[in-house]
């Protein structure tokens, strides 16, 4: 990755500036008011279910769009004077594939680098390297209607890459991709910051957030409504929890107090379920508290741990919670955290 | 742009303004981009395929007899003006296949890209003209097969063909914009075509111009398709360049003057 990457520019702090952000569709103000500080080479998350104006704020800030309030800079060049020196410096990878159905990914990679001024050679060369760093080599020639979600991604994310720019948005990397190539997309984005490259992604998922990203900024109806870093976020929102059921149901009221007693937190039982719930304030306990609960002879039937999910951050910020589709989506990520 | 950046040397190297040759450069990698896309998917090509044929065809026998007496004799008359009627239908498609091109997300990566906010635009347009190319040759192969042959000679048939493509690609900046302003792809050809049926038609394409009434007389002399079709005639059945040559030009060039700069401005305030 090192050769293919080009440095941040050096001796400038901030990758990007905004200062609140509007953009109005209509009579709905998609973006309203979004302030943003991204330190150069950091990976900067924006969480939000779908419609919290996601995307519009990243293309505003990729000059895709214009702003209909306040401003924004990259690397110090304002987004709207400047939009032609901004491009020079970002790659844009959006959320459905912006690459050419009907061409081949080495035609799609080799038009994007002759666009960005490399000779017929180099944008050959440099096409074979970026597909050779991002698997997809045996795919090359065939036409991307036959590629999978996941391809299409790092297809996607290989010709944002072409002029090594310092600044890269990602909205929603991993949307809609298995838990596999999802995994695959992190280590790809980790690789990308290592190299000095600024990131900032977008997504529905916590979990991805956690991650990945060194600050997060929730965003909600076109607002920044928390930002930090996800231990700070995190600590706003409560800890994982730990849940348990016991293989025999006279056991529970033991077990509880056993919990309780070990985890110095209070837990709530669902009878019906025979699962008792309790939140983690220190995993450390939990070794104890399992020792202990076999010594008594309590047989469990399954145990795991919750993490919190995007449902939970949004209730506790801003006392609602996320609209019904993003609540389907963040529900795919959770599953894998279930031990 | 294989220099690693340095703020330092940012200011020179980061640059706000495309120049012209850049600009050229990256139209003409759009334009191999629109080749590739039609190489993949030649279906596209129906309309430029079978138009001439049916539509030379069709006029030639239903007026042919009514106008000049025999198809024989009819055919140094239609044929230069089909020519230029189908041809420029033609390009009513670039204005079409723009919005759809538009509305896909690889625009969203042009735009993103550090080019010539002209170029997505100057390419699909170059693109198109292998599909004039091919309506213009089949057109002409047409007339023949039926038993044109224009005295002027191979060479000024040439001239005229190639006269016709380049008016069509100055026209098809006036469907680019449509496509950039319409909100979908059907309303595009809508539009186009509400603009472009009178403005074949009310000329002297079919039929001769004195059976019209005066003001129609009036219309159809100012009309630029008028100018295009004797330039053409001229061409292909006398061998002669004369004004109507240069009429057809000058007109081009100021519909290119107007409308590119247009459509680009309407473009990127899309963004």
């Amino acid at each position: 990755m090192d050769r293919v990457l080009r440095s941040v520019p050096d001796g400038y702090d901030w990758a990007i500036e905004a200062r609140g952000l509007v953009k109005i569709f209509g009579d709905n103000r998609a973006v309203d008011g979004v302030n943003l500080n991204v330190r150069a080479g950091t990976i900067y998350g924006v969480l939000g279910p779908n419609g919290a104006g996601k995307t519009t704020t990243i293309k505003m800030l990729a000059t895709l769009l214009r702003p209909d309030g306040g401003s924004a800079r990259i690397f110090g060049h304002d987004v709207v004077k400047e939009a032609q020196i901004v491009r020079q410096l970002i790659g844009v990878t959006g959320q459905y594939a912006s690459v050419d159905e009907t061409l081949s990914a080495m035609e799609n990679l080799v038009i994007f680098s002759r666009l960005l001024g490399l000779g017929r050679k180099e944008a050959r060369r440099k096409a074979s390297e970026l597909l050779e760093e991002f698997g997809l080599t045996e795919a090359a020639k065939r036409p991307l209607k036959h590629f999978s979600g996941g391809m299409r991604r790092r297809l996607d994310l290989a010709a944002s890459l072409i002029a090594q720019p310092p600044l890269i948005f990602l909205d929603e990397p991993t949307t809609g991709l298995d838990p596999r190539t999802r995994a695959q997309m992190w280590d790809t984005i980790r690789r990308l910051v290592k190299t000095g490259s600024t990131v900032l992604l977008t997504t529905q998922y916590l979990d991805e957030a956690d991650q990945l990203a060194d600050r997060i900024a929730v965003i909600d109806r076109g607002r920044v409504i928390a930002e930090g870093t996800a231990d700070e976020l995190k600590a706003s929102v409560g800890t994982s929890s730990l849940q348990l059921r016991v293989q025999n149901q006279g056991d529970i009221e033991t077990a509880r107090q056993m919990v309780e007693r070990m985890l110095k937190v209070r837990a709530i039982v669902s009878p019906e379920a025979g699962k008792i719930t309790a939140p983690i304030a220190d995993a450390d306990r939990v070794a104890d508290l399992l020792i202990t609960l076999r010594e008594a002879g309590i047989r469990l039937a399954e145990m795991s741990v919750q993490k919190p999910t995007l449902d939970e951050v949004f209730l506790t910020i801003t006392g609602h919670g996320v609209e019904d589709d993003a609540k389907k989506a963040s529900h795919a990520p959770d599953g894998v955290e279930a031990m | 742009m294989n220099r690693p950046l340095s703020t330092s040397g940012s200011q020179l190297q980061l640059k706000n303004r495309m120049s012209l040759g850049q600009s050229v450069r990256q139209s003409l990698t759009m334009a191999y981009r629109g080749l590739l896309k039609i190489k993949r998917t030649p279906e596209q090509l129906f309309d430029v395929t079978f138009q001439p044929i049916i539509f030379t065809l069709m006029f030639t026998y239903i007026f042919g007899g009514a106008i000049s007496g025999s198809v024989k004799g009819y055919l140094p008359i239609i044929i230069p003006g089909i020519l230029v009627q189908t041809v420029i239908t033609t390009s009513i498609v670039t204005g079409v296949q723009l919005r759809e091109d538009m509305d896909k997300g690889v625009f969203d990566r042009f735009r993103s890209l550090p080019i010539a906010r002209i170029a997505p635009l100057a390419g699909a347009l170059l693109a198109d003209t292998v599909r004039y190319t091919i309506a213009t040759v089949l057109t002409l192969a047409m007339g023949y097969i039926l038993g044109y042959r224009p005295d002027g000679g191979f060479d000024h048939v040439v001239i005229a063909a190639i006269l016709v493509i380049v008016c069509s690609w100055a026209m098809s900046w006036i469907f680019a914009f449509f496509g950039v302003i319409a909100r979908t792809a059907s309303s595009v050809q809508g539009i186009s075509m509400l603009i472009l049926f009178p403005l074949t038609f009310v000329s002297n394409s079919f039929v001769p111009v004195k059976t019209m009434p005066d003001w129609l007389q009036w219309f159809v002399h100012v009309n630029p398709i008028s100018h295009l079709v004797t330039a053409v005639r001229q061409l292909a059945n006398h061998g002669t360049i004369g004004s109507d040559f240069a009429i057809s030009l000058i007109g081009a060039a100021i519909i290119v003057a107007i409308f590119a700069p247009l459509t680009v401005r309407a473009y990127m305030r899309r963004t």
